[in-house]
């Protein structure tokens, strides 16, 4: 099953040019399961595959335990739990669950159901009049980000500093040592030093003081699994205000793009707000916000079909290209709102699945049946829109839209 | 005529009649609907009231968080069909293709699913089990009566059997507050489902929880005061306990006596049938028109050896109806066989406890993930060198891994480490305790000389 022959499709996913749409590549992608790269590392493509091995407690997450050393992007932080293994990662990821959902915090996200569509009218009240409106700069990046910073406990006056350091950090996530200037991963690996930094002295003032914020609440809360350190907390909160966020921009983004290329579906959900439950489901198999797990290690020899991942490779996750997977699902290159049987790989799957799935789902459910009652005749400036930079993170740069 | 005219004129206005009106017979009610059978539909169904769901109530029902009466099954959709509810089944007749009820009524069916389930096993002595605060958890009544006994806040309560359903009942008493009594003849609760590497580390959880936790006693009187109030129990090892509820936990009997002299191959495990889910009838020989599902349906794994397996696990039942829903509107060569893995949950003192596999299947088991002291791992179980089954205790979102594993006959123990394997996990003999049950006596003769003659016929056990 495995081969090196398609070593090149890989690089023309990569490639910047593929962007707008890379699906016909994982398409090629998918005719080898599991490819063998020519650095050593693993691509896997086909659904069975992908969730067979995001089951398999053999993967690792710890990039520390890749035979090859790779250009680290957290610096030498404590990593987050997203790039930890168990016990650990088990152990922070319930510490941060117990204020973020159930069974220590049910109503969280429910809850917030009012505040997110007030959010979200203010901001499309903002625009309602204008003629031609930025999907990504005025609706689908504010939104989750004065979400998150209050969730956080985050100033969202500060939004202006800490998005610089994002973006480095997000760009250094695609860096490539064959292709990419040296001062990309430097970059990345001052900004995340410097959004540390920024998020401890968010987080000294926290100490045995009341509130209600994530940051508060990790910094005085004591369970059954004791306290999160400092160093844990800024860990936690760093990888929940870049994902809160960066990955929902997309999500909505390509939501609506995929709204506007199928206007029978936008006029449908005018009429049946309730469609955008199944919606969203199908957006994130669609188009999904995240297309790539790009480092997973072997902790040991995997056997995944035929071929064996000795202990040690690095292994890539093409997500996106699974839940596009004809094995899978029917007719997958078509978007269908109400599609049965969806269980995508949008938000991944095992112990990692992504903890801010409920959260982005009312986010995005809530944005797009707003922004579909309250824009007149809304339609697209260019299809294609242009792209952001990552494969892995994949979304619109822009998406401008005309009410007409 | 076709068999595939005949299939098509069956689907459209044939009758199905399913005996059982739970989970396994609903479920397959509206398989069947959505196979687009259009005939006619008949539930039969001894309890009253729509179909409930029975794990929340050693659970939630207990705790209170839920009523008795709000766990009724959901419906996936309309299955538009005649219910005969409050009435037991107590015959078939399979010349005559009827079904007959305990009011003299017989119901005619082209094809018919047995879903009768189990019932709780009583308390042996009738007029103990009438004490006052005697109590079995099966139906919603009996869970709301225990519920409401335990509301009351009794002096002490006593569960007798440790096994999943006992043990759930004791943890949800000790959240209440309440002081428990665990007596289990066996050496540890829940072995007889888990072997006694898991059977120690529950002891541990229930005694860390304050159960008054009593291993390889048996109860052998349960005494009552002059109002027939329930006050103390008398164990074998001389010991007593007041106590003015007792839950009696110990295991199922399947309905099956209905089906004594229906022809087909019913005994205490169950009704056998093949893994399409058709039953056999005496001879081993297997019907065409008679399904069995869920808790009472007892049928051969290809994954063990064809074995016969009989499960009372929620999601065996739901699977079973639906490849019995589907291979009754099919043609032999459309069937599908029951494949999946076995799988069970339970939730007791605050853990996740999920199965994948037949743990009973195996002769070693290995702590491959996690750590028994945290309370969180996941443990493998292996016969002659392949995994078998697995059990995960707060470790459930591993278990896919496992049944893959299960599925590929891989070997035993799993030998590539994982970043949470102990360092010292080795193998250990799982140990289940002696086949106390399997020792019962035949159940068939076989009779007749010649391969046209021979023939099976029960033998009637002395009970
Ligand atoms: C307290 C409790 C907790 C449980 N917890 C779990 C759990 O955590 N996880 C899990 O996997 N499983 C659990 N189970 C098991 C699960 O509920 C069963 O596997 C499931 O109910 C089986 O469904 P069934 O339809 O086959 O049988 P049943 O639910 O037993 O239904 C059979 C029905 O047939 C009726 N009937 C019987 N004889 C006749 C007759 N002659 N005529 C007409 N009707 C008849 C019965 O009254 C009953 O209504 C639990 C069970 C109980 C009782």
């Amino acid at each position: 099953m495995t081969t090196t022959e398609t070593p090149d499709t890989l690089r023309r996913i990569l490639d910047h040019s593929s962007r707008a749409d890379p699906y016909p590549l994982y398409a090629e992608l998918r005719r080898t399961p599991v490819a063998l790269q020519e650095d050593g590392s693993y691509v896997i493509s086909t659904y069975r595959e992908l969730t067979g091995i995001l089951h398999d407690p053999r993967l690792s997450s710890d990039v520390r335990n890749l035979s090859r050393p790779m250009a680290a992007v957290e610096g030498r932080a404590t990593p987050s739990f997203i790039n930890l293994d168990p016990p650990e990662h088990d152990r922070l990821r319930r510490l941060a669950m117990r204020h973020f959902g159930p069974p220590h915090t049910p109503g969280l996200v429910t809850g917030l159901e009012p505040d997110l569509a007030a959010v979200v009218g203010g901001l499309i009240d903002g625009f309602a009049d204008q003629e031609r409106i930025d999907v990504v700069d005025d609706f689908a990046y504010p939104f989750p980000v004065t979400v998150i910073c209050r969730l956080l406990g985050v100033p969202r006056e500060d939004e202006p500093r800490f998005h610089v350091w994002v973006n480095a950090i997000i760009e250094s996530i695609d860096y490539d040592p064959g292709t990419d200037p040296p001062e990309k991963l430097d970059n990345g690996v001052q900004a995340t030093k410097d959004l540390r930094e920024y998020l401890g002295g968010l987080l000294e003032g926290r100490h045995g003081r009341p509130g209600d914020d994530l940051l508060t609440r990790l910094a005085n809360d004591d369970g059954p699994d004791g306290r999160m350190t400092d160093e844990e907390i800024i860990s936690t909160a760093n990888l929940l205000l870049i994902a809160g966020h960066e990955t929902t921009v997309n999500l909505i983004a390509n939501g609506v793009l995929t709204l506007l290329r199928h206007p029978e579906v936008l006029n449908r959900l005018r009429g049946e707000p309730d469609l955008v439950v199944p919606l969203v489901e199908e957006l994130l198999r669609y188009e999904p916000p995240v297309h790539i797990i790009p480092w997973r290690a072997a902790y040991s020899d995997i056997t995944v079909g035929d071929t064996v991942i000795p202990k040690g490779s690095q292994i890539m996750l093409m997500l996106a290209s699974g839940s596009r997977d004809p094995d899978r699902f029917e007719d997958p290159d078509r978007f269908t709102p109400d599609r049965r049987d969806n269980q995508h790989l949008g938000f991944g799957s095992g112990i990692h699945l992504c903890f801010g799935g409920p959260l982005a789902r009312l986010e995005t459910q809530i944005a797009l049946t707003e922004l579909v009652r309250r824009l007149e005749r809304p339609g697209l400036v260019v299809d294609p829109p242009p792209y952001r930079p990552s494969p892995v993170l994949r979304g619109p740069l822009h998406l401008y839209v005309e009410q007409g | 005529m076709s068999s595939a005219h005949t299939l098509q004129r069956f689907k459209r206005d044939g009758r199905v009649v399913i005996v059982g009106a739970s989970l396994a017979g609903l479920r397959a009610a509206e398989a069947l609907r959505g196979e687009g059978f259009t005939g006619s539909l008949t539930m039969i169904g001894d309890e009253l009231g729509e179909p409930y769901d029975r794990p929340p109530l050693s659970k939630q029902v207990l705790t209170g968080w839920v009523p008795a009466g709000g766990t009724t099954l959901p419906r996936r959709c309309d299955i538009d069909a005649e219910w005969l509810l409050g009435v037991p089944a107590d015959g078939l007749d399979l010349a005559a293709d009827q079904v007959r009820l305990a009011d003299g009524r017989r119901i005619p069916f082209d094809r018919m699913l047995i879903a009768t389930g189990v019932r709780a096993r009583p308390w042996p002595v009738e007029e103990e089990a009438a004490l006052d605060g005697v109590f079995v958890v099966r139906t919603r009544e009996d869970a709301d009566g225990l519920q409401r006994a335990i509301a009351a806040g009794p002096s002490r309560v006593l569960i007798i059997g440790a096994g999943f359903t006992g043990s759930e009942i004791a943890s949800v008493c000790r959240e209440r507050g309440l002081p428990v009594t665990v007596a289990e003849l066996g050496p540890a609760p829940l072995v007889g489902g888990l072997g006694a590497m898991i059977g120690e580390v529950a002891a541990d959880m229930q005694r860390a929880h304050g159960v008054d936790l009593r291993c390889g006693v048996r109860v052998t009187r349960l005494e009552g005061d002059a109002h027939g109030r329930l006050r103390r129990a008398h164990f074998s090892d001389g010991g007593t306990v007041d106590a003015e509820v007792a839950v009696v936990a110990l295991g199922g009997i399947r309905n099956t006596e209905w089906l004594r002299d229906s022809g087909l191959a019913v005994g205490v495990w169950g009704v056998a049938c093949d893994a399409g889910c058709r039953a056999f009838d005496l001879n081993g020989l297997v019907t065409d028109d008679i399904f069995v599902a869920g808790d009472v349906a007892r049928s051969p794994n290809p994954v063990y050896e064809y074995r016969f397996i009989s499960l009372e696990h929620w999601a065996n039942a739901v699977e079973q109806a639906e490849i019995a829903a589907h291979n009754m509107v099919s043609t032999q060569a459309d069937r599908w066989p029951h494949l999946s893995i076995p799988a069970f949950w339970s939730i007791q003192f605050g853990v996740n406890i999920k199965s994948v596999g037949v743990p009973t299947y195996a002769d070693e088991v290995v702590v491959a993930q996690g750590s028994v002291s945290d309370r969180r791992f996941v443990a493998a179980y292996g016969y002659q060198g392949r995994v078998t089954a697995a059990v995960s205790f707060n470790n459930a979102k591993w278990l896919d891994h496992y049944r893959r594993l299960i599925e590929t006959a891989a070997p035993f123990p799993p030998p590539c480490p994982t970043p949470d394997q102990p360092v010292d996990a080795k193998p250990v003999p799982v140990d289940f305790p002696g086949p106390t049950l399997l020792a019962q006596g035949a159940t068939v003769v076989v009779t007749g000389h010649d391969p046209g003659g021979r023939r099976v016929t029960a033998v009637r056990q002395g009970r």
